[in-house]
């Protein structure tokens, strides 16, 4: 909503700074988005009088003047071919700042003729672009009057940006009431013409609604003006209207536009001659069109208020005219329409169609339909004031809509809601202010609620009402309790785990990503086994890009580790903690760790130990973040299975058992790194922490320390085993043999091939011994070797290398 | 020889032995069963008492003053062999040490703890709701009704319609974490919700996913002063600042009533934003009361209840408080963003440590 500080001043009274209004504004609520004050930037510029301009003696191209300024005579050399004698034009001193040049202008000699100031062009003072001669002004401006004032910028333009529950600020009268609540000066009244209708109106107007309800279009005020003179409006009006960023079409539609901006009350003229028959207000028909005043035809639905005559529809209720009945400079006689529409059918139809207008604008928030009577005579004044014409009686169809209602603003209420103690008698003059009929009760203040309000519901908003002109600046801070001395943890165990997650693989050398909670369609299929879930498919996409919902995060990394590849990154190593989606209800999120490592996990250095990524680089993330989980790492399995996106031979699960598995890791399947064209090898882990079992006891005391005086000792064992075996099966049996005495079991070397025989493998574990109660002899050593190497005998065949 | 010449003799050679094993050599001339010291104490023996007691004495002080020197002279050989050695062992300590990854946390997470950190202080807990939700929780219990331009397809991202035509949605704010909370736990409420949030919006300053955090207040005296105190304290807290100006705006949303939205005062300098100094203003959030309708519809009755709330955007804060430009940069994964832009695994925000 834009507007000009005079013409807010026709509406309130008032000695208010511009400062002060744009301040007030912002307090009551109306968001202040600009002030546009060109009088500023032109205050160095004045209107002058060229007394004589000659041809310069050393130059075809130039003039010498003598120009008559609000200093005296000057003489000024000018370049521009229209400078004549005898023009009033705009001159800049020296020392002025011309801003389409950036120049800060100087005395010169010019082709050695002395220069004292400059006559300026539209484009110089960043008018417009207009640069073929100098500004010419009016005859009859003053000289040494203000550049502003004579080309009819000297009126500051505010731009403030209406909440969408203020239909009322949407004209400037609006404006002003909430300025006048404020304090800022006083509302002048709207002076009400009384028209008196010379004759019958010629079109008659009804409401022609299947089963009677009217509810699209209530009321439909109109009025006949014959023998109207239509051309372009007068200056003043022009002056507003492109102050505010509007193109003056022709007094009557100027008018129309005039008043819409005024009082929020969108009028709209047919030239009558061009009606055929009466006029009423019904819903569109299918298959009928409307070719608008915007020149796009609109192809209408049954859902879509029309003012028709007898033919078809001429104009879009509550949105825009047609242009087959509109006004031209050859109109004579003219029919006004100030009529009331529905605002949720509005919006509906206008959304529908993709047309944006002013009447659309106000009526889609709610215009005040009391109002719409009154609109029409203000209307019809301005009309015969400007154009001529003689005017006939109102022709009404319809009511005006009952929007009346009432609430109580109990006595406490402002201060026990809104934090602020007004004094009763203030919030009574505050909210009559605003138009609310206040009447006093004994728990508190009885308010009607205006017209022009319907977004007041309740009490809540009149607290509000209340506050918002007080000053939300005023209400005093108050401290909230604590609710302990001390603050107490406030994490969910999900939430301190996510945490956890994150900075233990910070640590790991990981670097933490936010990607999308979006993917294409193709990587959904990648990461769910080639299917697309229909409950995780977005209806509109904004891009196809983005188009599904996530089942996993590292389709998501994949891709950013593909396109940090692209930037010239070759290790790379990025994880997220995130959200996943199996389906769309509350408990198909899941919390995941994921991270993705391409590349070498130690780089090629001096001292050589360069190492790639693999397999365990990835199981090893992916225990850390259980074990950083608070998940009991040690109890689980580690399964050679794992989802169609890993390497077949080359992944594994981690599980509490089949039914819970927490983890998976492994190479990325070459054919899925093909498919989203990532070089790889690239390895992987995802953690669900949603999964992890919570602890059941919440005790922040130790088990005690059971650290043994004697010296642990470690034995070397080495077997050979079928090829197949799993190296966890060793280490269990080793384990086993003896549950007190061995207390770790470490596998600390694996080859096959070289001497062994085909389809064997030696594995080989360093065992710790840990004696409790008493050193051991060589003897018992003995003994418990022998059955470790027993034990894994018989749990995987697996014989002692000799 | 007199003992007097071997006493010379020895200590000649001891000092110009230059090696531990000529040193050892001597130790064995002079010492060693058969050396000149121990064959001349051999003849203490065959002495007379008197001649014996003065020869022994004799014999005894040479025997320390050469084992003295012996040691001395070890030990100051030793000293030069490993003088030596070092010399030899020397290398360029300005080679690279060995390659170590540094990881990072990103500021969304970063400012996720921070902002935690402040609420949980004011007894504020953290709750958390699904990014698909469904009509009711994001728009209707909201108090926005089903016309509002907030649903419409430009605004919601929709997921595809059921068999009975309703439509699951992405939330396109936190605040159905508010009726969620109202509807599963009894006043006094307090809790923050920090998370994702999504709308169909795309450009320099919008992204269809980014991040908000809603606060919550319910009880039964909680007011409008309440919500601007604890907003300034979290924004001094938050931007490690001591005082800050702040300008309450009366606006509006669906939710709340009375409505504002605040400003803090910034000073933009390069480009680059200064909280806490300066004349210019920065929106940063939104708030209000909550709404009688929205209470209601979390099971509460509006006559008794009453509270606050409040909608901020995490990514945005971010923004603000580390002088990040780009917010679609967030997104991105690009390492060499994460790295400039991201934190070290321990910088852990507390308020006993500092919070940056």
């Amino acid at each position: 909503m834009k507007f000009t500080l005079s013409w807010l001043k026709d509406h309130l009274d008032t000695e208010a700074t511009l400062d002060q209004i744009v301040d007030g504004l912002i307090g009551v609520g109306l968001e202040v988005e600009a002030v546009e004050d060109k009088s500023k930037g032109l205050a160095p510029f004045t209107v002058a009088y060229v007394k004589e301009a000659r041809q310069h003696p050393n130059a075809d191209r130039l003039r010498v003047c003598d120009v008559l300024t609000r200093s005296g005579m000057v003489q000024v050399v000018c370049g521009a071919p229209n400078a004549k004698t005898g023009m009033k034009a705009i001159f800049a001193p020296p020392g002025a700042y011309i801003p389409g040049t950036k120049i800060t202008l100087e005395k010169g000699v010019i082709r050695g003729v002395e220069s004292n100031g400059m006559l300026v062009s539209e484009r110089e003072l960043l008018l417009s672009d207009e640069h073929d001669g100098i500004i010419e002004l009016d005859k009859t401006a003053p000289i040494g009057s203000s550049a502003a004032d004579a080309l009819g910028l000297s009126d500051p333009m505010i731009y403030i940006k209406v909440t969408p529950n203020r239909p009322d600020a949407l004209g400037i009268h609006g404006i002003a009431r909430d300025l006048a609540a404020k304090g800022l000066g006083t509302l002048k009244p709207i002076k009400i013409p009384a028209i008196a209708g010379k004759f019958k109106s010629p079109i008659g107007v009804s409401l022609i609604f299947d089963g009677g309800d009217v509810s699209p279009c209530p009321l439909f005020v109109g009025r006949y003006i014959k023998d109207v003179k239509n051309g372009p409006s007068p200056k003043w009006l022009q002056n507003r209207l492109k102050a505010i960023g509007l193109r003056p079409i022709s007094a009557l539609v100027d008018v129309t536009n005039y008043i819409t901006f005024t009082y929020g009350r969108p009028l709209h003229v047919f030239d009558a001659d061009k009606i055929k028959g009466s006029i009423h207000a019904r819903l569109a028909k299918r298959g009928e069109y409307l070719r608008a005043l915007d020149g796009k035809t609109y192809w209408l639905d049954a859902n879509m208020t029309v003012i028709a005559d007898e033919r078809r529809p001429e104009a879009l209720g509550g949105i825009m005219g047609g242009e087959e009945s509109g006004v031209s400079d050859k109109t004579v006689n003219v029919f006004l329409e100030s009529a009331y529409f529905d605002a949720l059918r509005t919006a509906a139809t206008g959304r529908k169609l993709g047309v944006q207008s002013d009447a659309r604008y106000r009526f889609e928030r709610g215009v005040d339909p009391a109002f719409t009577q009154t609109g029409a005579e203000l209307g019809t004044e301005m009309i015969l004031e400007l154009c001529g014409g003689e005017p006939s009686e109102l022709v009404v169809a319809g009511h005006v809509p009952d929007t009346q209602r009432s609430y109580l603003l109990r006595r406490r209420r402002v201060a026990n809601l809104g934090g602020v103690e007004v004094s009763e008698a203030q919030q009574k003059e505050i909210l009559t202010a605003l138009g609310f009929e206040v009447t006093e009760k004994p728990d508190g203040l009885l308010c009607a609620v205006p017209s022009w309000r319907p977004d007041v519901h309740g009490e809540a908003d009149l607290v509000e009402e209340v506050c918002r002109i007080y000053g939300l600046d005023n209400v005093p801070f108050a401290e909230m309790p604590r609710l302990s001395p001390i603050a107490k943890p406030v994490l969910s165990p999900l939430q301190r785990r996510m945490i956890q997650a994150r900075r233990t693989l910070a640590s790991r050398g990981l670097n933490e990503a936010v990607t999308w909670s979006f993917l294409p369609e193709a990587h959904a299929r990648l990461f769910n086994n080639g299917q697309r879930n229909r409950d995780l498919v977005l209806a509109n996409p904004i891009s196809s890009e983005l188009s599904d919902m996530r089942p996993s995060l590292l389709a998501n990394l994949i891709a950013a580790t593909g396109r940090n590849m692209a930037r010239g990154f070759q290790d790379v190593a990025l994880f997220e903690v995130g959200q996943a989606y199996a389906g769309d209800k509350p408990e198909d999120e899941t919390l995941r760790a994921a991270g993705t490592r391409r590349g070498d996990v130690v780089p090629r250095n001096w001292q050589g130990g360069q190492r790639a990524v693999d397999v365990f680089t990835a199981k090893a993330d992916a225990l850390a973040v259980l074990e950083a989980a608070g998940a009991q790492v040690q109890t689980m399995q580690v399964v050679a299975e794992a989802p169609s996106w890993y390497h077949p031979g080359r992944s594994g699960t981690i599980q509490m058992g089949p039914q819970n598995k927490l983890a998976t890791f492994g190479e990325i399947h070459p054919r899925i790194l093909a498919e989203m064209d990532v070089k790889g090898p690239l390895v992987a882990f995802e953690v669900n922490l949603s999964a992890i079992p919570g602890t059941k006891t919440r005790t922040s005391t130790r088990a005690a320390l059971k650290a043994s005086d004697l010296m642990a000792l470690k034995r070397d064992f080495a077997f050979v085993v079928d090829e197949a075996i799993e190296a966890d099966k060793i280490v269990k049996a080793a384990k086993g043999a003896d549950k007190q005495l061995v207390s770790d079991v470490v596998v600390f070397d694996r080859f096959a091939g070289g001497t062994l025989e085909a389809g064997k493998a030696s594995l080989a574990i360093e065992v710790t011994i840990q004696p409790r109660e008493k050193t051991l002899t060589e003897e018992e050593i003995e003994a418990l070797s022998q059955k470790i190497v027993a034990q894994v005998h018989k749990a995987t065949g697996g014989v002692l290398r000799s | 020889m007199s003992l007097q010449n071997l006493e010379q003799s020895l200590i000649d050679g001891i000092t110009s032995a230059a090696d531990e094993t000529e040193l050892e050599s001597l130790r064995v001339s002079a010492l060693g069963k058969k050396g000149a010291i121990s064959e001349r104490m051999k003849t203490l023996g065959g002495m007379a008492p008197e001649e014996r007691k003065t020869a022994g004495a004799e014999l005894n002080a040479l025997k320390d003053k050469i084992t003295e020197a012996l040691s001395a002279r070890k030990s100051a050989l030793q000293a030069k062999t490993l003088e030596a050695r070092l010399v030899t062992e020397k290398v360029d300590v300005t080679l690279p040490a060995r390659p170590e990854a540094q990881g990072s946390i990103h500021p969304v997470s970063q400012v996720w703890e921070e902002v935690v950190q402040i609420w949980g202080d004011l007894g504020f807990s953290v709750a958390e709701g699904p990014h698909i939700e469904n009509d009711f929780y994001n728009f209707t219990a909201l108090n926005i009704p089903p016309e509002h331009p907030a649903r419409q397809e430009h605004d919601t991202f929709y997921l595809q319609p059921k068999a009975d035509g309703s439509r699951m949605l992405l939330r396109t704010h936190t605040s159905p974490v508010q009726i969620r909370s109202m509807l599963e736990s009894k006043p006094p409420i307090r809790i923050i919700a920090p998370g994702r949030t999504f709308r169909s919006d795309s450009d320099q300053t919008h992204t269809p996913m980014f991040h908000q955090i809603e606060g919550l207040v319910i009880d039964e005296e909680t007011h409008l002063g309440h919500l601007k105190w604890a907003l300034a304290e979290f924004c001094k807290a938050f931007f490690e600042i001591d005082d800050v100006k702040m300008r309450f705006r009366a606006s509006h949303f669906p939710f709340t009533e009375p409505s504002m939205e605040i400003d803090i005062n910034c000073s933009w300098e390069g480009g680059q934003v200064k909280i806490g100094e300066g004349s210019s203003w920065l929106e940063i959030l939104g708030s209000g009361m909550v709404h009688p309708s929205v209470i209601k519809a979390g099971g509460l009755d509006p006559e008794r209840y009453q509270g606050w709330a409040f909608g901020m955007g995490l990514d945005r804060i971010a923004m603000l408080k580390y002088g990040i430009p780009d917010l679609r940069a967030f997104f991105e994964a690009d390492l060499r963003w994460l790295r400039h832009y991201g934190f070290r695994s321990l910088a852990v925000p507390t308020l006993a440590g500092g919070l940056s």
